[in-house]
């Protein structure tokens, strides 16, 4: 944990360095494509207090100077899986956005969106000493909160606050300064693979930037594609990418739980590839030109060319309807959304006072996919776009890109989280005297 | 049977854009704010550089470069606004004068460019009659020299010649004959210009001689001795010289003393004046004394 805790500050101290130049780079790695935006930090914004978010969201502080996009390689589920192939896609994104950006990037914020991520709801309680909470109760709350044993390969990806109670008053944004007896705290941690992290981190290391940041890619998701109400009143965003298919709960603006589903929109692509036995290029065009999960009696007339490179005539003048298309898609993404509801039921979604399913991803663009979802989530569905940021190119609003928008959110942004706060100073002592008997042991 | 029609090409896939290694940190460093003005700026100014010198390392063009620039150099040094035209010295006698413009010949016009100010006055505060000099180009194009010459208060003999001495005891001059200059007081003897002041305060002191005082001698650079005519010395101590001529004045007033044939008045020793007698009236004395005694 300690391990984890510093590498996360120093992460958080690059941030810093990051915003002092003035540039930094989002990177959203996915499975189906690498995107790549340069920040700039520069607005009339940036200098501002902490207080509150600023106007248009707290975005007016960055502008967006460049942006690139490459079709991923080596990765799967959203995770490294042939690390020369992802870091010459990675070199590609990079070098595209900064020739755009016209400016030398050195410091990136990335996402991952596999690994396997897990929730935990973690609780602690402290007493107050002198009656008035202050920072070192905040941080004594914090690590009063008892881990659960979540496994050695597994790291700490995010651990954020999301609720303070003090005495008996709960739903506290910042007890700070307030007068009580007893604080307690309600912590949501998520933790990944230690691999597909490490992976991630080389990676970025092997292209010469330095990692200033690492997000979950449905938190990112979530935080540029919920709407402010749905974020306070209770949502769920299912960011439907091409590897994975990520879920994020938020409540109270917090997110309380996420998740991920290994099955996303390749995974419809291999299915027409095999059911149509056509390539995986041709397979991946059908769909986006004519793929659809609700058939209609239109659909069995409007024939489609699959084509093919035999010279067979009669292979490669195949053509199928888009009824039978529709009819080899629709149960994958049948199977994805009902493994979303099963995520969805664990988590006691249905508890939420109010029970918004917002869909974004590149493989929410199949038409019908809302109608299709409202059945199977229920019938508060839409489809959701990312926020609008400045200097966006055209090319890089649609859904497909709400997590690489929500990562600009949390670069200019990010929650608190626990290696914000200070370390108490009994548990940091303690720590270094263990680090000091340690070093004895290893040395005599 | 083959197919007639070419065959069709396999569709490549498309082309990986992928950078390499290398590229991709050329391409960054090419980025780097540093490198970027060194390109931008330092590469434009070094190539400027590098031609410049070596078209200007050949012999022709060098020469070339360093005519045109006396050329350019003598049109705006020639031009009417800078010329001099003449010389007027200020604040010296007509002999003083002429000796410093002969001190520093010029060929008019000049340009001022041409003029060196500083070693003119220089040379000129060397000249004897000068004490200070301040050179400048005045109006109307005319370089004016003014003089503060030197003021001379006594006349040192060395040798045959006559120098004319500041208070400073520093030289002023010359002159041919002692009638040139018969209003200053003469004095004679090495070290004497050391003592100008002691000197001026014993010839003030002797007011009441002056008719018949023809000069101080420096006797062994450390007194003087007062020459009256008719060889006459009164020889003064090094310490306490006007008290003791102070002496002799008021002996002189009160028994005419110099008027006697007495040679040497003998003031070095303050509690022995001694006089020494010429030997006509030393015989003329001895024998007063032995007729007295014969009788």
């Amino acid at each position: 944990m300690g391990d984890l805790y510093d590498s996360q500050r120093a992460m958080r101290n690059m941030r810093k360095a990051a915003m002092q130049r003035g540039v930094i780079a989002i990177l959203d790695i996915g499975t189906s494509k690498i995107a790549c935006l340069v920040l700039r930090f520069d607005g009339p914004e940036t200098f501002r207090g902490a207080d509150g978010v600023g106007s248009l969201a707290g975005q007016s502080s960055f502008r967006v100077i460049g942006a690139a996009t490459t079709r991923s390689r080596g990765v799967k589920f959203g995770e490294v899986d042939a690390m020369q192939e992802t870091e010459r896609a990675i070199r590609t994104a990079v070098q595209a956005a900064q020739k755009m950006a016209n400016v030398r990037v050195d410091h990136v914020i990335a996402c991952i969106s596999g690994g396997r991520p897990k929730s935990y709801g973690l609780d602690g309680a402290v007493d107050i000493a002198n009656g008035l909470v202050t920072d070192g109760d905040i941080g004594r709350v914090m690590a009063a909160c008892d881990v659960p044993d979540y496994g050695v390969d597994r790291d700490v990806l995010h651990a954020q606050p999301v609720n303070f109670a003090l005495d008996h008053r709960s739903g506290m944004a910042d007890p700070r300064g307030q007068i009580g007896n007893q604080l307690n705290c309600d912590m949501h941690m998520l933790t990944v693979d230690s691999m597909a992290l490490q992976n991630i981190f080389f990676c970025i290391k092997r292209c010469d930037l330095e990692l200033a940041g690492i997000a979950s890619s449905a938190y990112a998701s979530g935080i540029s594609s919920l709407v402010e109400d749905e974020q306070e009143l209770g949502a769920a965003c299912i960011d439907l990418g091409g590897g994975s298919t990520g879920i994020s709960v938020f409540m109270k603006k917090h997110m309380i739980y996420a998740d991920a589903v290994r099955m996303g929109g390749d995974h419809v692509t291999s299915d027409i590839s095999m059911g149509l036995s056509v390539p995986m290029a041709t397979a991946e065009r059908i769909k986006t030109f004519y793929g659809g999960v609700m058939a209609t009696g239109m659909d069995d007339r409007e024939m489609i060319e699959i084509g093919g490179d035999t010279g067979d005539y009669e292979h490669d003048r195949r053509t199928v309807s888009r009824a039978e298309l529709i009819g080899i898609m629709r149960p994958r993404v049948e199977e994805i959304l009902e493994e979303v509801r099963v995520r969805l039921d664990a988590a006691g979604f249905e508890h939420l006072p109010s029970q918004q399913i917002v869909l974004t991803g590149g493989a929410s663009q199949i038409p019908g996919l809302d109608g299709l979802a409202s059945k199977i989530l229920g019938q508060q569905v839409r489809l959701g776009r990312p926020l609008r940021v400045q200097g966006l190119p055209q090319a890089a609003i649609g859904p497909a890109f709400s997590g690489a928008v929500g990562l600009t959110l949390f670069a200019a942004h990010p929650q608190d989280e626990w290696w914000d706060f200070e370390i108490p100073a009994d548990n940091y002592s303690g720590r270094s005297l263990k680090r000091a008997v340690r070093w004895f042991k290893d040395n005599w | 049977m083959q197919p007639l029609s070419a065959p069709r090409r396999p569709r490549a896939l498309p082309r990986d854009p992928a950078p390499s290694k290398w590229k991709y940190r050329y391409q960054r460093w090419m980025l780097t704010p540093g490198v970027r003005g060194l390109i931008r700026i330092g590469v434009p100014c070094a190539l400027i550089g590098i031609i410049a010198v070596s078209w200007y390392s050949h012999g022709t063009n060098k020469e070339m470069v360093a005519a045109k620039w006396e050329e350019v150099k003598a049109t705006v040094q020639q031009r009417p606004e800078f010329m001099v035209s003449g010389m007027d010295v200020v604040g010296a006698e007509p002999v003083l004068a002429d000796l410093v413009v002969a001190t520093v010949p010029m060929a008019f016009p000049i340009s001022s460019f041409d003029i060196d100010l500083e070693a003119m006055r220089q040379k000129v505060e060397e000249l004897d009659g000068v004490r200070s000099a301040r050179v400048r180009v005045g109006e109307a194009g005319h370089l004016k020299i003014d003089i503060t010459p030197r003021i001379p208060v006594a006349l040192w003999r060395d040798g045959d010649t006559l120098h004319l001495l500041d208070e400073a005891g520093t030289f002023a001059g010359v002159v041919e004959t002692r009638t040139d200059r018969i209003d200053l007081p003469l004095i004679a003897g090495d070290g004497a210009q050391d003592h100008i002041e002691e000197a001026l305060s014993l010839f003030r002191d002797a007011k009441p001689l002056q008719e018949r005082i023809r000069g101080l001698v420096r006797m062994g650079e450390r007194r003087w001795d007062v020459v009256l005519d008719r060889d006459q010395r009164i020889l003064l101590p090094a310490e306490g010289a006007v008290a003791a001529l102070d002496r002799v004045i008021v002996l002189q007033q009160a028994s005419d003393l110099l008027d006697r044939d007495v040679a040497v008045v003998d003031m070095r020793n303050a509690d022995r004046p001694t006089i020494r007698v010429n030997r006509e009236a030393a015989g003329a004395l001895h024998r007063a004394g032995q007729t007295e005694a014969d009788n």
